[in-house]
């Protein structure tokens, strides 16, 4: 079976469904949406002197992917539950019975779509706020902030492709977004937000991953990471494999 | 030609399917046969490496399934009509299958004006109606032109003329030397479209043969005779020893036992006229509910409890078997 | 009773139903049929009062169905077997239809032992099979013991001893004197349940007869004769003589003749005659699917492009006796009457329509004592 037709065709599938664009084109709206709102109405005497030390221009452009990774994280998950919920899994499956070619053309495909979308989106929303700050703004060329705004788009793409293994795990959109959504949006603050369980917060996908996205350290009284922004990558990259594997392994194991 | 061996699946205690051992032949249609709860659609779906079995194999052609490359070219299988993405139009749902298998995109134009939805080929698979949805699974089994082709109750939701057309589809693709599987509930319309019965019951096999033998051997056939000399033929057959039964209803006589070749060669030699000489045949509705009963499980309510009270209904809830189908395969 | 005049229903320029008159009436078995999209489901949401005609009215026992004291108990309708609120208990759901019509709890009992879900009746509908949420469908329909019927596709999802169970329990129905409409999509099912047929095409009515009469209305029956083959000329004989009488013949697989044109006993006089012995001198009467197929060839909305009505149209007539073309052999499809259950009255008694209740017994319980060879 040549992964060439499996890719042209989960190409097909993503395309021809309606999800598909509604959750990418809220992404990039919801994102760019909201950096520009923060950035119109920002107003740099309200920061005592601590913030205005440690003020990050680059992290006001992409601090409102902790919303736009919402619809990111429904993205990831429709592409693979809705195999199960419409089930077209066993459509799909007697097509390509080989699991591992089907579950990554399928992951392959709509982390590609992602990264674009997710780079689009970082980009124009680094520009379009930076304009908007005016003398507080930086440029692209300055230093680690060409790193933090492709690191952003990368990070959607990885928050996808956790996603879709989670989703291939749980086996239903319901299941999965229920646990994705709280876990992205409460549990992960919750953690770092407490001393005693902050060590551990450190450690969850999106504020290891997120940690690409910082130029200066301490931003927004952000406290210090133990690894370095290329390190919080690397431990989300850990997360998401596994996701992987585990979808991967229940894929294979169960009945379709 | 597909080969089962010792196919069998257990979930937790309960054994779907136990050591099935067929095959399947090319060049006629073979109905699947069975009561609800009998394994057909849980082999169907190991078949196609959708479920793993617990043990045996099933090989297409000598090989896996999962080790055909493009199997849609192999095999068609229509499972569940409702397999598609809804929210996908009928062409792109048949367009994403085809190009898995790098099947040129005019064959999915072809296969949906064969099966007739041309007209709404780009309307979303959401909004169609069973018999629609129905005719959408049959194109995506023929898309890859395949020598095998499975179905699970392709009837269902299709209207009168649609019966009619997938029935002689079958047909004719059998008469091609296709290789076709068809499950079905309803007797009537297997006894018009299958040559060769595959019966399960419990999980088990309980017949692998041509249709024709199937009903010979369980069901009663007789000959009825009509003559316009009925008492004299009447007393020609009780001098020859053979057991009449008289029909005042219809005005006819029946004769068990004895073929219609020899009541006509008879009749012939006493010189009597015969308005009627017809070999009757049960249906295979019969035929499959004398075999099911002797798996004794699917009755296991009252045997006999039809004749006490009428007024009951004369079966028993499939699923109310499970149990019992345990405590038997653990015997 | 249930009697529609002039009933019409539109959907903006569309007609779904155009001017209906008919009546359904008790004591038998009446089959609604028609192609899909033809209007049986809007009638049926008309009678039970679910749609509003656009024009014209429906009657059950005289009264429309909104001014029926009491409706559940007068018409039971199983129209949808998933129109069940899943999360509800089998048993809940029923008790709930009985409370609103003052039905005693009892006959949900009652009911859900007729229909043979007693041991599901704790657990919730929504984990029912199609057919398990049809059997409750009826039992919903059954609940008030009413004296008018509507089912529609009533053994969708069941299996064969389902099938069964159906068929028996709507001639029962009708046999106690009620009204039973049931609308199919299955011919062969239906010549075995309907005595009475409705047959309607784009909204409107085509037929309104009893089965048989439709049947005979709308195809040929055949005789199958069969020589002797002991006899050498004995086919060929019989094939000129059957000719010259003003029969047309064609030849089946087996050797025997279709006979048309030729009542049995003259074809029996003519072979007698003729010094031709007989094998086989069968009636044959055409399917109900054949009947429906010639009448609603007009009206018909979704089609293969291979139209295949083609094949069930008797060849022409020719004008040499195709017996004598060795090539010409008679349509195969439809079979009835050998591997088919035979339709009444064309050959043997239709199946299951016992008239003794042991025989139905033993046909689905314990082998009758007069099979002693049951194999297996």
């Amino acid at each position: 079976m040549a992964f060439t037709a499996v890719l042209q065709s989960e190409w097909t599938k993503i395309r021809t469904v309606a999800s598909t664009s509604w959750t990418l084109a809220l992404v990039f709206l919801v994102t760019v949406g909201f950096a520009a709102l923060f950035s119109a109405t920002f107003d740099p005497n309200r920061l005592d002197a601590a913030q205005r030390a440690t003020f990050d221009p680059t992290a006001t452009s992409l601090s409102s992917m902790e919303l736009g990774q919402l619809a990111m994280i429904v993205f990831g998950v429709l592409v693979v539950s809705t195999e199960y919920s419409t089930g077209m899994i066993r459509t799909s499956l007697a097509a390509v019975p080989r699991r591992e070619h089907f579950l990554l053309g399928k992951m392959a495909v709509a982390t590609a779509l992602a990264l674009a979308v997710g780079l689009l989106t970082s980009f124009a929303s680094f520009f379009l706020t930076q304009a908007l700050l005016g003398d507080l703004g930086i440029g692209i060329g300055e230093e680690n902030v060409l790193r933090a705004v492709t690191g952003a788009g990368l990070y959607l793409a990885l928050l996808a492709l956790f996603c879709m293994g989670v989703a291939a795990m749980l086996r239903s959109s319901v299941a999965a977004i229920s646990v994705l959504v709280p876990f992205f949006l409460i549990v992960s603050n919750l953690l770092v937000g407490f001393e005693a369980t902050r060590t551990v917060g450190q450690y969850l996908p999106s504020n290891a991953g997120g940690r690409i996205m910082q130029v200066v350290p301490h931003a927004f009284d952000s406290p210090e990471t133990p690894y370095g922004p290329w390190g919080g990558f690397g431990i989300m990259v850990l997360w998401t494999l596994a996701a992987v594997l585990g979808g991967y392994a229940v894929l294979r194991k169960r009945d379709a | 030609m597909i080969e089962l061996e010792g196919l069998t699946k257990r979930f937790g205690t309960t054994t779907a399917v136990d050591h099935l051992s067929f095959r399947i032949r090319p060049g006629v249609v073979t109905g699947f046969l069975g009561p609800n709860g009998a394994g057909k659609s849980t082999t169907m779906r190991m078949m196609l490496d959708l479920d793993n079995p617990t043990s045996g194999t099933v090989r297409v052609y000598g090989k896996h399934y999962r080790d055909l490359s493009e199997p849609l070219k192999h095999v068609g299988a229509l499972l569940d009509a409702k397999a598609m993405h809804g929210g996908r139009s009928a062409y792109n749902n048949l367009l994403c299958l085809a190009q898995s298998n790098r099947i040129p995109r005019q064959r999915v134009d072809e296969v949906l004006d064969l099966v007739g939805l041309t007209a709404v080929a780009k309307k979303k698979s959401k909004g169609f109606s069973l018999g629609m949805s129905q005719r959408l699974g049959i194109a995506s089994a023929l898309l890859g032109d395949p020598e095998i082709l499975m179905f699970d109750e392709p009837v269902n939701g299709l209207d009168p003329e649609g019966i009619l057309w997938i029935r002689n589809l079958m047909k004719g693709l059998a008469a091609e030397g296709r290789t076709i599987f068809v499950s079905s509930h309803l007797m009537s319309e297997m006894a018009l479209t299958a040559d060769h019965l595959v019966v399960i019951g419990q999980g088990k096999l309980l017949a692998d043969l041509p249709m024709a033998d199937f009903i010979q051997q369980n069901s009663r056939s007789y000959v009825r005779l009509r003559s316009p000399q009925q008492e004299r033929l009447k007393d020609l057959l009780h001098e020859a020893g053979i057991n009449v039964v008289s029909v005042p209803a219809t005005g006819t006589l029946e004769i068990d036992g004895v073929s219609a070749e020899q009541l006509g060669e008879l009749a012939a030699r006493h010189q009597i006229v015969l308005h009627e000489l017809s070999p009757q045949r049960a249906s295979l509705e019969e035929a499959f509910m004398r075999m099911t009963a002797d798996s004794v499980e699917y009755h296991a309510h009252a045997p006999g409890m039809a004749a006490d009270n009428p007024a009951r209904p004369a079966d028993v809830p499939a699923w109310g078997a499970a149990h019992t189908a345990t405590r038997k395969a653990g015997e | 009773m249930i009697e529609a005049v002039g009933l019409t229903k539109r959907y903006g320029a569309k007609t779904a139903v155009d001017q209906l008159s008919f009546q359904v009436k008790p004591g038998h078995v009446t089959g609604f049929l028609g192609p899909n999209g033809s209007g049986k489901s809007t009638t049926m949401r008309m009678i039970v009062a679910l749609d509003r005609p656009t024009s014209g009215h429906v009657t059950i026992n005289g009264r429309p169905f909104r001014e029926l004291p009491n409706a559940q108990r007068h018409v039971g309708a199983l129209l949808d077997a998933k129109a069940v609120h899943g999360g509800r208990r089998a048993r809940a759901h029923l008790l709930s239809i009985a409370q609103l019509s003052g039905i005693p709890e009892k006959r949900v009992d009652e009911v859900l032992a007729v229909v043979g879900l007693q041991d599901a009746a704790r657990q919730r509908t929504k984990g029912f099979s199609l057919g398990m949420g049809q059997r409750l469908g009826i039992a919903t329909a059954l609940l008030g013991d009413p004296q008018v019927l509507l089912f529609d596709e009533p053994v969708n999802g069941l299996d064969p001893e389902g099938i069964l169970w159906v068929r028996n329990l709507m001639r029962r129905l009708a046999s106690e004197g009620r009204t039973v409409l049931v609308s199919s999509h299955l011919m062969s099912e239906m010549a075995l349940t309907a005595d009475h047929l409705i047959v309607i095409g784009r909204g409107r009515l085509l037929a309104d007869m009893g089965t048989q009469e439709f049947i005979a209305h709308n195809s040929a029956g055949f005789a199958r004769v069969r020589a002797a083959d002991t006899d050498r000329d004995g086919r060929e004989t019989l094939g000129t003589a059957l000719t010259k009488a003003g029969g047309r013949i064609l030849q089946e697989p087996d050797g025997a003749l279709r006979v048309t044109g030729l009542e049995l006993p003259q074809i029996s006089d003519l072979a007698h005659r003729a010094g031709v012995r007989l094998w086989e001198l069968s009636p044959h009467r055409a399917s109900l699917e054949e009947a429906y197929m010639r009448m609603t060839q007009s009206s018909v909305e979704y089609t293969s492009t291979e139209d295949p009505r083609a094949e069930l149209w008797e060849p022409e007539p020719l004008a040499l006796p195709a017996w004598e073309d060795e090539a010409e052999a008679a349509p195969e499809v439809p079979r009835t009457g050998f591997y088919a259950p035979p339709p009444p009255g064309a050959g043997g008694q239709p199946f299951l329509m016992p008239s003794n209740p042991g025989e139905l017994a033993s046909a689905s319980g314990n082998p009758s004592p007069n099979t002693p060879e049951d194999t297996r």
